[in-house]
């Protein structure tokens, strides 16, 4: 049962092998383009990655940059192949390369969709790993003096001024933590004594967050301090006051930044692997198209051109067997199959 | 005295075309990143105009801008000259053309060297300028609810924040400002009317900064407020605490950003001016070789290329001359439509 079969007059041909030559430069443009994604989507996760607890969302990115370079590859190839595909005395030479190419390109093709699909199925990693950074990153806050721990300050402090967001989930992240060293404390003061004493852990918690939180859109100045005191300041009520400091947290901040990049390069791949469907196809249209032409003498007949000569099932287990045969063959072979080899061996030598 | 004579044969005449051809593509090209510089510039220096007073620097970019594109003008009109050079019946026509292009485009030229020059020396006038609009820009930062005044404080906030700067000086100019407004004190209490009584305007001063001067690189919590009272805080010292705000002055901090975006942009338009002053030498040489094949019979003769045909001097008091007489020109054409009685008596003696 042949898929996909048309029939190819000469000049059908011709134009099928000029038409796949430009769309294979296109393609090997859209490789590149998939590739620099892949680079930049990379380089923007590991600027963030001190707030990141784990890795795993870098497979995105990894996994564009090997689409791109191989996609490239592969369209250099089957530009040569359609520059040499009108040409019967060149054609042949190109035989035995075909089969694995196609494998290779159908695999390389279907891991650019598997890639956008990801880019989608690990939004929820992705957040656990930020609320863990994130909550690591204002636990250390006070850390300066500890090796290891010393710059989280810093990238906390940019973080929130840069992305305009204050906390994990909100401000109240930082009335939780202990976020000013016991070095800048005064111990004697009846203030922080009273402080100290007021939770099990002993530690200086205060209803006020850094100067990072700090909206520079707000008409009056910051308050930083006692933000949930209206007494303590002038003119204050904390429950209807919204530009003082920034509302929203930083982990909501920094997925939806990511999601949005995600999206841009998800569509962007999505039409490259629509291109490259398209080449791999055409390939294959002028492949079997040629096949027929070899040995003939009048190179200008009409010949039929097919996607694939068994159903879908048969071919993909065409494939498969020859890999697993070579997997199969590090297996001890059967005993019967030595003597039986032997023995029709000397049989053939002695008739 | 002719300026710089050089001998062309055909080889050399065919040769200086054909590079003048490719110089000239090139030219263009950098006459179109002149431009883009000049834009880039204009933007940066619109995105702060909040902060500067007047716009005098605003003529570097403007400058730059429009020889930019005059250049890419010329570039291509010197393509198509010594396109048709190499051709004696097409070259007639550029005849008429040729010396007020020449002036044009030297003109054009030198004022890529007066950008040059102007982008170096504006420099007080733009410190000047930075001065007041910062001046204004702390005064006004607590006057969020007038018109007109209300983004001041946001723009001096993030003005600090991003060029890492506190204030005009140094951070002590907040110190001289009522940068607090009235509507966010509490005028019943002690501490802000002793305050209020302590100095001649009834400002509230204090020795305290806004936010946007902290500096996320100190390691301890930001002090802000009671900055000159090493009691107020434990463990401080106002003398030798370094990392606690900006020390830099956002004057200073934006004229170094324009000076080094400045700096960055003159080799750029230098080379561009090498490249033109190159492309209109070469032009004009080709030009006098092929005015001397006009006319010959054989088009192979070696012929003489120069700048200019008289000295410097001859060839200025020339055009004096001729700019005269078509001043002159002028003039005598309205005096005739005045008197018509001179046209019968020259007619007269044709007649006669």
């Amino acid at each position: 049962m042949v898929v996909g079969k048309m029939k190819f007059t000469f000049q059908k041909r011709v134009k099928l092998a000029q038409g796949l030559w430009l769309l294979s430069w296109l393609a090997t443009l859209g490789g590149a383009v998939t590739f620099t994604l892949g680079c930049f989507l990379k380089t923007e996760l590991r600027r963030r990655g001190e707030v990141m607890d784990n890795t795993d969302i870098h497979c995105v990115p990894n996994t564009l940059m090997i689409v791109g370079l191989a996609s490239m590859g592969i369209n250099y190839f089957a530009s040569r192949i359609c520059q040499d595909a009108l040409d019967p005395g060149r054609f042949p030479r190109w035989k035995t390369f075909l089969k694995p190419y196609f494998g290779c390109s159908v695999f390389f093709t279907t891991l650019m969709l598997i890639s956008v699909i990801l880019s989608y199925a690990m939004k929820g990693s992705l957040e656990t790993s930020l609320k863990i950074g994130l909550k690591n990153g204002i636990r250390f806050y006070k850390d300066t003096d500890t090796p290891g721990r010393c710059f989280q300050k810093q990238t906390i402090d940019h973080l929130q001024m840069e992305f305009q967001c204050c906390g994990n989930n909100d401000y109240k992240d930082w009335f939780e933590v202990q976020w000013i060293s016991n070095r800048y404390l005064d111990f004697s003061s009846k203030e922080v004594k009273d402080c100290i004493k007021s939770n099990v852990d002993g530690r200086y918690l205060v209803d006020g967050v850094p100067f990072s939180c700090c909206n520079p859109s707000s008409p009056r100045p910051c308050i930083q301090y006692k933000i949930t005191n209206n007494t303590a300041h002038y003119n204050y009520d904390h429950q209807t006051e919204e530009l003082n400091i920034f509302i929203r947290g930083c982990r909501e901040a920094l997925v939806n930044y990511y999601m949005g990049l995600m999206n841009t390069i998800g569509a962007v791949v999505l039409s490259v692997f629509l291109l490259q469907s398209s080449v791999l196809a055409s390939v294959r249209l002028l492949q079997t198209s040629m096949e027929a032409v070899a040995g003939q003498e009048n190179v200008e007949i009409e010949t039929e051109g097919y996607l694939l000569e068994k159903g879908v099932k048969e071919t993909f287990m065409e494939y498969v067997d020859p890999v697993l045969k070579l997997l199969l063959l590090n297996q001890v072979t059967p005993p019967e199959a030595k003597p039986e080899a032997g023995a029709t061996g000397t049989t053939t030598t002695t008739s | 005295m002719v300026l710089l004579k050089i001998k062309f044969p055909f080889q050399k005449r065919v040769r200086l075309a054909q590079g003048l051809w490719l110089l000239s593509w090139v030219a263009m090209f950098s006459g179109a990143i002149t431009f883009a510089m000049g834009v880039f510039l204009k933007t940066e220096l619109h995105r702060r105009s909040e902060v500067m007073h007047s716009m005098d620097i605003h003529i570097v970019p403007n400058l730059l801008m429009a020889v930019g594109l005059a250049s890419v003008g010329i570039n291509i009109c010197a393509g198509k000259v010594c396109q048709d050079s190499l051709d004696p019946s097409r070259f007639p026509r550029w005849k008429t053309f040729l010396p007020p292009f020449f002036c044009f485009s030297v003109f054009i030229t030198s004022l890529l060297l007066v950008a040059m020059i102007l982008s170096f020396a504006l420099q007080p006038s733009l410190e000047e300028s930075l001065k007041i609009g910062l001046k204004n820009g702390i005064r006004f930062y607590k006057d969020t609810d007038t018109p007109g005044r209300c983004f001041q404080k946001e723009t001096i906030d993030r003005l600090q924040i991003e060029f890492q700067c506190c204030g005009n000086t140094n951070y002590r100019d907040w110190f001289e400002v009522q940068w607090i407004s009235n509507r966010y004190l509490d005028f019943t209490s002690k501490e802000v009317k002793d305050r209020v009584r302590s100095n001649v305007d009834g400002r509230y001063l204090l020795d305290g900064v806004p936010f946007s001067c902290c500096n996320p690189a100190s390691p301890r919590p930001c002090i802000q407020y009671s900055l000159l009272d090493n009691s107020a805080h434990y463990n401080y010292e106002y003398q030798s605490e370094e990392l606690n705000l900006y020390n830099r002055g956002c004057r200073q901090a934006l004229v170094n950003y324009y000076m080094g975006l400045m700096n960055t942009i003159g080799p750029c338009v230098l080379f561009d001016f090498l490249l033109q002053m190159t492309i209109l030498v070469s032009l004009r040489y080709l030009q006098t070789a092929m005015e001397g094949v006009i006319g010959q019979e054989n088009v192979e003769i070696e012929t003489e290329g120069y700048i200019l045909e008289k000295g410097v001097k001859e060839t200025l008091l020339e055009t004096k001359e001729k700019m005269k007489k078509i001043l002159q020109f002028a003039q005598v054409g309205d005096a005739s439509a005045v008197t018509p009685d001179t046209q019968p008596d020259a007619e007269k003696p044709a007649t006669a």
